[in-house]
């Protein structure tokens, strides 16, 4: 097993850490699949509202592919098809019946699973709508059905502040998440590479003994656990058509359920964290489900903003939003309300900052209540060198953001925008001091060069 | 605190779209942000932000530049007496000094504020922007870097240069290739010589009453006019010669009891300027470093090369550290981030370039016996040409990479 220990980088001391508890959720009452979160997605529906359905029951396909399509999570009826502006496709609901009736499909044993083909794979994953649990790089798209990954990069654990312990979430599913690494093996002609957190914690639930398994421990602040930063180590992206596919834990559980039971498995474990909610858990709960049953009658009287994912890179939602198809969490945190009379001034005792400016830096082991403040205004990039420090990468994030501001296809090429997602550089926004918005910047950059590159 | 807060949310009205006063946005926006920080949600991207911003950056600079401050109104108002001659030094303890250090050097942070401050406001007002904290420096670091008895008129002409063609043209803070603060000593000193050089202007003098054999003279000036005996003893004794009461001897220049402009005699006081800059991690130390790298090895090649031991270049490398304003440039100056190098290893080139510049400009160049300026002008010019070909051999290595 090959160690990287990342130097560069940076834990966000936050409160509101999930106890490493299972339990159940409340059964939700509605189930979503947001079509909008999978990039690249051009949805062409296949249900009409009222349409019963079941899992696996293909709710959209791709318009330019229509093997690639998104399934339903549940068993049920569709009972609301919600667009937002222009029309865009934001999220269809389906009712469960409770009966969880589902599309079938052949199961093995874990052991027939590497000898399986390509074809039979894929043929499989397209046929229960779940391909979508793949991501592509670059541009952080759907997968392409057509496109055989060079190589498969799986990362075990998540460095992102209050990220749950993966450990606990594989548990009972070490089957299944082996399985789904089998599977994967059978989808690219390169490798799978299994990022391990590498201190400290029991790994044999995730270890495969097979060929086409690499595992790689790494060692490090966040964002030693982004697959972006792992695969920079592993195998570096090379260009624009040097395609790979990535998926994290729970992407993994879901596609092994479908070797091993034969069926659509939506069942999921989502951590809630955050100093906003008060019942901070791991909860047995399914794809797509509401936030409503996981936080309801669970969060501070106080305004708070609910975020699906990590608070660096998650996407904000409303209190009646679902919890997305990638999400290992939700968290909870306090809105800024509250002005703070001369902040900038003060020592900041209480301040969780990268920078030593303020004396909460210094304080050891101490962990702080974050909300939604800025924390300044919005300035041109006046600081240098502070980007690099979080970013264990070859790359350098500030001449990234103004080539792209620049639209400087050959320079954004050149300083490796194959490289990054938006969660990759999401910790350099963070301790911006000129409040560059860094991920949306990055976004932009993928898109232009994405089309146009 | 709230009775101010409701003062703020009974004005903001006058000040927003439509309202009466609704040009000065601007300063209104900088009221309020500096007694609250600023009212600002994130809404995409990252949910969480650091503290950290501009405001903070900017005033730990001026918490490092303090010590260098303090000291420059007592040195002021020492070198007032000590021009009198040691009795009259001796009778006049440290509050007089402070006392003649004030009266000298306020008015001139008071000039340096008041006029930057206007073309901010000017331009924050113009280009709709808030205003930027960047000046909260600039206005500071300017009268640090004159000498006490420069004319006030000229610190407003100079800051007016400094603020408008040294930064505004170019977009603001963030977006100027050369330090403001720089630029308009750069002004001052090309368009004013008479009163930014020669021996007479370093201290501020009393009207009548100086010593007999009095000279003014800085260190580096009598380094770059030496002709007989060795440089080193030239400079080291020169101070108690001229009755100035302290000598120039290597310890006084670094505790900084000589003449020179305001801010820049003390290295000590410099010194901790630079520990509370890097202790807080807001100036980069790898410039530092590298500017006190290039000035000492500098400094030995032209020793090696001096024709003569009487000749400045062959002052030896620790004098070039305490004397004049190499200290001051390289801790305040050369760490500027906008003007500067980006790139970790252009930092290191662009420091190095910075202390081999400065000591050939003291001892080579025979029209200023102080180099420490043009020379961070000068690679403030280079800077991004540094950062180009680090990129350019950043973007080759990665190429390689991928094509191995």
């Amino acid at each position: 097993m090959a160690e990287y220990r990342l130097r560069r980088g940076y834990d966000i001391r936050l409160e509101g850490q999930p106890d490493e508890e299972i339990v159940q959720a409340a059964t939700p009452e509605r189930v979503a699949i947001k079509p909008n979160e999978f990039r690249g997605l051009k949805p062409r529906l296949l249900v009409r509202e009222g349409d019963a359905v079941r899992i696996g029951t293909p709710l959209v396909h791709h318009k330019n592919n229509e093997a690639l399509t998104i399934s339903a999570p549940a068993s049920g009826r569709v009972s609301a098809i919600n667009r937002g502006k222009r029309r865009v496709l934001e999220s269809i609901v389906i009712e469960p019946d409770g009966k969880n009736e589902a599309l079938s499909f052949p199961s093995y044993e874990l052991s027939q699973l590497a000898g399986l083909d390509r074809q039979t794979v894929l043929k499989q994953i397209c046929d229960a709508g779940i391909l979508a649990l793949f991501t592509q790089r670059p541009f952080g798209t759907l997968p392409n059905p057509e496109v055989t990954p060079r190589d498969i990069f799986v990362s075990g654990f998540s460095s992102a502040p209050l990220a749950p312990n993966t450990r606990v979430m594989v548990g009972e599913h070490a089957n299944a998440f082996k399985a789904g690494i089998l599977a994967a093996t059978c989808l690219t002609s390169g490798k799978v590479h299994l990022g391990l957190h590498g201190k400290g914690r029991d790994l044999s639930a995730f270890f495969v003994d097979h060929e086409k398994v690499r595992n790689h421990s790494f060692i490090g602040p966040h964002p030693a656990g982004n697959v972006g930063v792992q695969i920079h180590h592993i195998d570096a992206i090379r260009g624009r058509n040097d395609k790979v596919w990535t998926a994290n834990v729970q992407d993994m559980i879901l596609l092994g359920y479908l070797f091993l039971e034969g069926r659509v498995n939506p069942n999921r474990i989502v951590a809630v964290a955050g100093s906003g909610a008060t019942s901070r858990k791991y909860y047995k709960t399914q794809l797509g489900a509401p936030l409503a049953s996981l936080l309801e009658g669970k969060v501070i009287d106080a305004p708070v903003r609910y975020i699906t994912g990590d608070v660096l890179s998650g996407r904000k939602q409303p209190a009646d939003g679902f919890v997305g198809y990638h999400d290992l969490m939700v968290t909870v945190i306090p809105e800024a309300t509250e002005p703070e009379f001369i902040g900038w001034m003060l020592p900041g005792m209480n301040k969780e900052s990268f920078h030593r400016a303020y004396v909460g830096h210094l304080i050891p082991g101490k962990r702080f209540r974050a909300d939604t403040r800025l924390g300044g205004g919005h300035r041109a990039m006046v600081a240098t060198g502070y980007y690099e420090e979080v970013l264990p990468m070859d790359v350098y994030p500030q001449f990234l953001v103004k080539s792209i501001l620049a639209e400087d296809f050959d320079e954004m090429e050149g300083l490796g925008i194959y490289e990054l997602l938006e969660e990759d550089i999401a910790l350099c926004e963070y301790i911006c001091p000129s409040k560059t918005e860094m991920q949306s910047i990055l976004r932009q950059g993928i898109a232009m060069i994405e089309k146009e590159g | 605190m709230n009775l101010i807060r409701k003062q703020f949310d009974k004005m903001r009205p006058m000040f927003e779209k439509g309202g009466k006063l609704e040009k000065l946005y601007p300063l209104f926006e900088a009221q309020e942000t500096f007694l609250f920080v600023s009212h600002h949600r994130t809404h995409e991207g990252s949910h969480i932000r650091d503290p950290m911003d501009t405001k903070r950056l900017m005033s730990i600079v001026i918490l490092g530049l303090l010590p260098a401050l303090l000291f420059g109104i007592y040195n002021v108002g020492y070198q007032f007496y000590a021009a009198q001659g040691a009795g009259v030094l001796a009778d006049n303890g440290f509050m007089p000094r402070v006392w003649i250090g004030l009266r000298y050097v306020v008015p001139i942070i008071i000039v340096s504020y008041g006029v930057g401050g206007i073309w901010e406001v000017i331009f924050s007002v113009i280009r709709k922007h808030e205003i930027n904290e960047g000046f909260l420096v600039t206005g500071m670091l300017l009268p640090l870097i004159v000498p006490p008895t420069i004319p006030l008129w000229q610190v407003a002409v100079g800051v007016s240069f400094g603020v408008v063609i040294g930064k505004e043209v170019f977009g603001g803070t963030g977006m100027n290739v050369f330090n403001p603060a720089l630029v308009a000593r750069a002004f001052l000193f090309f368009a004013y010589p008479a009163q930014i050089s020669g021996d007479r202007v370093w201290s501020a003098l009393p009207a009548s009453g100086l010593a007999d054999g009095y000279n003014g003279a800085t260190p580096l000036l009598v380094a770059a006019n030496n002709t007989t005996g060795p440089v080193v003893e030239a400079v080291r004794s020169f101070g108690a010669e001229t009755m100035q009461v302290a000598d120039y001897s290597l310890w006084n220049s670094f505790l900084g009891l000589i003449p020179g402009s305001i801010g820049e005699t003390s290295t000590l006081a410099i010194l901790l300027g630079a520990i509370i800059l890097i202790a807080a991690g807001v100036a980069s130390w790898r410039i530092m470093i590298s500017c006190v790298v290039g000035a000492v090895v500098m400094a030995f090649i032209c020793n090696l090369a001096a024709p003569s031991d009487a000749a400045f270049v062959a002052l030896p490398p620790l004098y070039h550290l305490v004397l004049g304003g190499f200290a001051f440039g390289v801790v305040f100056m050369a760490t500027d981030p906008v003007s500067g190098s980006a790139t970790n290893i252009g930092k290191y080139i662009y420091g190095f370039l910075i202390g081999v510049l400065t000591v050939l400009i003291r001892t080579i160049n025979p029209a200023y016996p102080e180099g420490v300026m043009l020379a961070i002008l000068f690679m403030n010019a280079f800077a991004p040409l540094i950062d180009y070909f680090v990129i350019q051999q950043h973007m080759a290595r990665r190429l390689k990479r991928a094509k191995a």
